[in-house]
């Protein structure tokens, strides 16, 4: 890899519950810093627990995950508290407040976590709008607004305090053709003009590949496949080009794990 | 202008709690004149002090003058002990004053009746802690219908 | 058999392991310096949502069960020639049963299921996390301000019930039924105490607040963030603390007057 890493996950193990569902079994990854990164994967395999993971939302059972150099799963809270200001995340559905404006939405970060005077929050507010292109929707409460002017609301409130590492779940999910447009060009622009580091989760693979500067496969628990997305195009791996091309079947099975159909038919236990 | 409105409320809302709260204590509940500010104790033994309870009240003449602060036994005899506590507006008691344990109509609550005895140079007024000996105790119905018996029997 | 009795663990358990998560949760959001300038509108707003828009259905409901007070206790009491004792009989119900009961109950049907349908859904969209992620606490930006709200707010709404249902009573008997007007208030203040029947009925109240909010939020705090686990939780939310109001009710009714 060539730039240094913002985000190092080394060797993790996670399991839902009491270890009823393994989501990872030995996972690692990196994520350099001021790049966007792409992770991929099908449905279901814990993309969303990977971000919450780096969130300290949850606490791996085995593994470091290391933020600038410091270990998430051993913070104590008010050491957390302070290293979750320096990242963001914008969730899938945006989880806009229901309760306020949209420009109030935007400045809550600012109020909680600044002591800025309400003109200065003003500007901050209307110029991270204004990147998003929503500056006339400023007094619009959050159930006014369409899905992908929702999602781009949360990515003015995800910006507001500046922050080292933003990382999307699924920000392509359910938008039609211009709005996803429009959001893959604000991360791109937004990665180059304030210096992010952006972390992608998707099973969307066109639209992250075109402005990815790197990416993860995971599937089966762990990273099957990384590189940059030329590199995996030209992958000759089965499960790479399953994923990629869309194919029903392959590596990855179309049938859930179980007994095969003849089984359930005709009672055919094996036990 | 919209947190203002909600100030405005809150403080309506507190101010119509307190109302309530004063409506209640001044005009449903006794302000509890009789044993609120000043007061000073006096006891009292009885035989048999009935169905009298703690907070009942002492009266003069019907009007409540403080309430029953204390039951307990006392002596060898294990007597029936009634503190009172009176309040300090209705200080000038003598010591010739007389106690009964009363019931309000038939079937009502029983309270301690005193009847404020007579006044001159000869006797002392009652002070705080100090007893009274002059006591009636509390009719109870069986012995009430004993003694008519007995009564009876004797013509 | 051993089914049953297996289920019959589980259950216990879960019920142990979810009073210890909403004791955890009670306790993470009140400890802990608050901070004045920012929870003073917060705990505001929820006075107004909790409290200020619940004073309509408390003050029609007292009216109502002061006036049926009025009603049943004269029909019953004028039988024993005993109508001046109306006004004693409609107060004492009212500050020692009916005003902290009838009130917990519809706060738990009123504000006890909006605050769990409210953070419920707050959940369910994400808006918890992402508070979370933004480094900020929501059991105290979230869950505080609620609970304070609900515990200072149904006092007052308890004392506003008890005074609207004795001037119902005052209406009924009075106004309609000629009860004596001086020995309706006469003789209820012979018999009302400030400590033993006012105070008590207060004290009652507090501690209806404190469950009913706890319960709400806890519920609300800990639902399966899905559609239909929020309406699970609003249903239990209701169910668990009328229970809770009524159960503990006994319990404070047997050591105050007991």
């Amino acid at each position: 890899m060539i730039a240094e890493p913002l985000v190092e996950i080394e060797n993790v193990h996670f399991a839902h519950g009491f270890g009823a569902h393994q989501v990872y079994e030995g996972l690692s990854l990196q994520i350099p810093k001021g790049k966007i990164t792409a992770i991929m994967g099908p449905s279901g395999i814990g993309k969303t627990t990977l971000l919450r993971l780096i969130g300290g939302q949850l606490k791996p059972q085995q593994g470091t995950i290391k933020f600038t150099g410091q270990n998430i799963p051993t913070l104590s809270r008010s050491e957390l508290y302070r290293v979750r200001k320096q990242m963001s995340m914008l969730f899938q559905s945006g989880a806009l407040f229901t309760d306020m404006s949209v420009y109030d939405n935007v400045a809550f970060p600012l109020r909680e976590h600044s002591q800025l005077t309400e003109e200065l929050i003003e500007t901050i507010v209307l110029l991270k709008l204004e990147a998003v292109g929503l500056r006339g929707a400023r007094h619009m409460m959050p159930a006014e607004l369409s899905g992908g002017m929702m999602r781009r609301a949360a990515l003015a409130r995800a910006i507001a305090l500046d922050p080292e590492l933003i990382m999307y779940d699924e920000p392509f999910a359910g938008q039609d053709p211009i709005s996803m447009g429009v959001i893959v060009k604000l991360i791109k622009a937004l990665n180059e003009s304030l210096g992010l580091t952006s972390m992608i989760v998707t099973h969307d693979v066109e639209e992250v590949l075109s402005i990815a500067d790197y990416a993860y496969i995971i599937a089966e628990r762990k990273v099957v496949a990384q590189g940059t997305p030329a590199e995996l195009q030209h992958s000759d791996e089965p499960l790479v080009q399953q994923f990629l091309n869309g194919q029903a079947d392959g590596p990855v099975p179309f049938h859930f794990k179980g007994k095969s159909l003849a089984q359930d038919l005709f009672g055919e236990t094996d036990a | 202008m919209e947190s203002r409105n909600i100030q405005l409320a809150v403080g309506v809302f507190v101010i119509l709690g307190i109302l309530a709260l004063s409506f209640l204590g001044l005009r449903a509940a006794n302000s509890n004149a009789a044993t609120q500010g000043e007061t000073y104790k006096l006891y009292a033994k009885f035989d048999n002090i009935g169905g009298l309870k703690e907070r009942s009240p002492v009266k003069v003449g019907g009007v409540v003058v403080g309430r029953v602060s204390a039951i307990s036994l006392t002596g060898d005899y294990y007597e029936p002990l009634v503190e009172m506590t009176i309040s300090a507006q209705y200080a000038e008691f003598s010591e010739t004053t007389s106690v009964s344990i009363l019931t309000s109509g038939l079937l009502g609550e029983q309270y301690i009746g005193l009847n404020p005895g007579f006044i001159d140079d000869t006797v002392v007024m009652l002070e705080d802690g100090d007893y009274i000996y002059d006591t009636k105790s509390a009719l109870v119905l069986e012995d009430l219908i004993g003694q008519f018996l007995f009564s009876q029997g004797s013509d | 058999m051993l089914n049953a009795i297996a289920k019959l663990g589980k259950a216990t358990l879960d019920t142990i392991a979810g009073a210890g998560a909403a004791l955890l949760m009670l306790g993470k959001a009140l400890i802990g310096v608050p901070q004045l300038r920012k929870s003073w509108p917060l705990l505001l707003q929820q006075i107004y949502a909790v409290g200020v828009l619940s004073l309509v259905i408390i003050v029609v409901s007292g009216l109502f069960i002061g006036m049926v007070l009025g009603l049943q206790g004269y029909t019953i009491l004028v039988d024993f020639g005993a109508e001046q004792s109306l006004g004693p009989m409609v107060a004492l119900s009212l500050l020692r049963e009916l005003g902290p009961v009838v009130t917990a109950l519809l706060f738990a049907g009123r504000a006890g299921s909006a605050l769990t349908a409210e953070i419920g859904l707050m959940k369910a969209t994400e808006q918890l996390s992402s508070l979370e992620m933004m480094a900020v606490d929501p059991l105290r930006r979230v869950v505080a301000p609620r609970f304070w709200a609900g515990f200072y707010s149904m006092p007052i709404l308890a004392v506003i019930f008890s005074a609207v249902g004795i001037y119902g009573g005052y209406i009924v008997g009075v106004q309609w039924l000629g009860v004596d007007d001086g020995a309706f208030w006469s003789v209820m203040q012979a018999n009302v105490d400030l400590y033993d029947d006012i105070l008590n009925g207060i004290i009652k109240s507090v501690v209806f607040a404190f469950v009913v909010t706890w319960i709400a939020l806890y519920k609300g705090y800990s639902c399966v963030p899905t559609s239909v686990g929020i309406s699970r939780a609003t249903t239990s939310t209701v169910v668990t603390a009328s229970l809770a109001v009524l159960g503990l009710d006994f319990v404070l009714t047997a050591l105050m007057f007991g």
